[in-house]
């Protein structure tokens, strides 16, 4: 059994991409219509394109507002990516505008950041320490 | 400041969680929920549960020992010494003063 795609529940499939790709660096893999406004579309990292997809998955199901609205309030990030040097990273995105919730801090084997994806997610970036 | 007040702010430091919770503030102030847990495990990797330092924190909030402020819809909090100063200087100062006691 292998994980092959994992979702985000976002607001807004195309502003979504837009944010996904152009900002976060990922690339587009699946893009299909499945009823409705709705689409099958997942991105995946240039770094590991036959990896896990990110399914950038519709929120219109009544639970999913309030269940975001909750994470959000407490700064709990729906979704977490592996960078090689979460300081520069946190430079990158800040130039282009990504408002964090949690600047660079260390937590114990990992030092992290968590900033707003603007589809309604906290989304976590962590770098593994060597200790 | 009245007694139910006095009682809050002492109640809310009679438990080692919560003064924890004080002490990370005091170094770092500004910080969401996630980010409280977070570091509670980087410091001494003892985690305490999200579900703990929800309490925890509406305990210190209600006694005004936190201020809360909103990053978007994000909850944020630091601490407000204010009310812990007023409480010093109404009830434990007096006992404190020297020539009283030992």
């Amino acid at each position: 059994m292998k994980i092959y795609v994992m979702s985000v529940l976002v607001d807004d499939q195309s502003k979504a991409l837009e944010f996904y790709t152009k900002t976060l660096g990922f690339v587009a893999k699946h893009d299909m219509p499945i009823g409705g406004e709705d689409r099958w579309l997942t991105v995946v990292s240039p770094e590991d394109p036959g990896g896990t997809e990110l399914l950038l998955e519709p929120s219109g199901h009544p639970a999913a507002k309030p269940f975001k609205d909750a994470l959000v309030k407490d700064g709990i990030p729906a979704a977490s990516f592996k960078v090689d040097d979460v300081d520069a990273e946190f430079k990158r995105l800040r130039d282009l505008g990504v408002r964090f919730t949690t600047e660079p801090m260390d937590a114990g084997t990992v030092r992290m950041a968590v900033f707003d994806d603007t589809c309604g997610n906290l989304v976590q970036i962590i770098e593994m320490i060597e200790k | 400041m009245n007694a139910d007040q006095l009682d809050h702010i002492f109640r809310a430091l009679a438990d080692p969680t919560r003064r924890r919770i004080i002490d990370r503030l005091r170094e770092q102030p500004d910080q969401s929920l996630f980010q409280i847990c977070a570091a509670s495990v980087a410091e001494d990797g003892k985690a305490i549960s999200r579900q703990a330092v929800t309490q925890h924190l509406d305990m210190l909030e209600k006694s005004g020992l936190i201020r809360v402020t909103w990053s978007g819809r994000t909850k944020i909090h630091s601490l407000d010494l204010k009310p812990l100063r007023e409480a010093v200087e109404i009830w434990l100062a007096r006992h404190l003063q020297e020539g009283n006691g030992r």
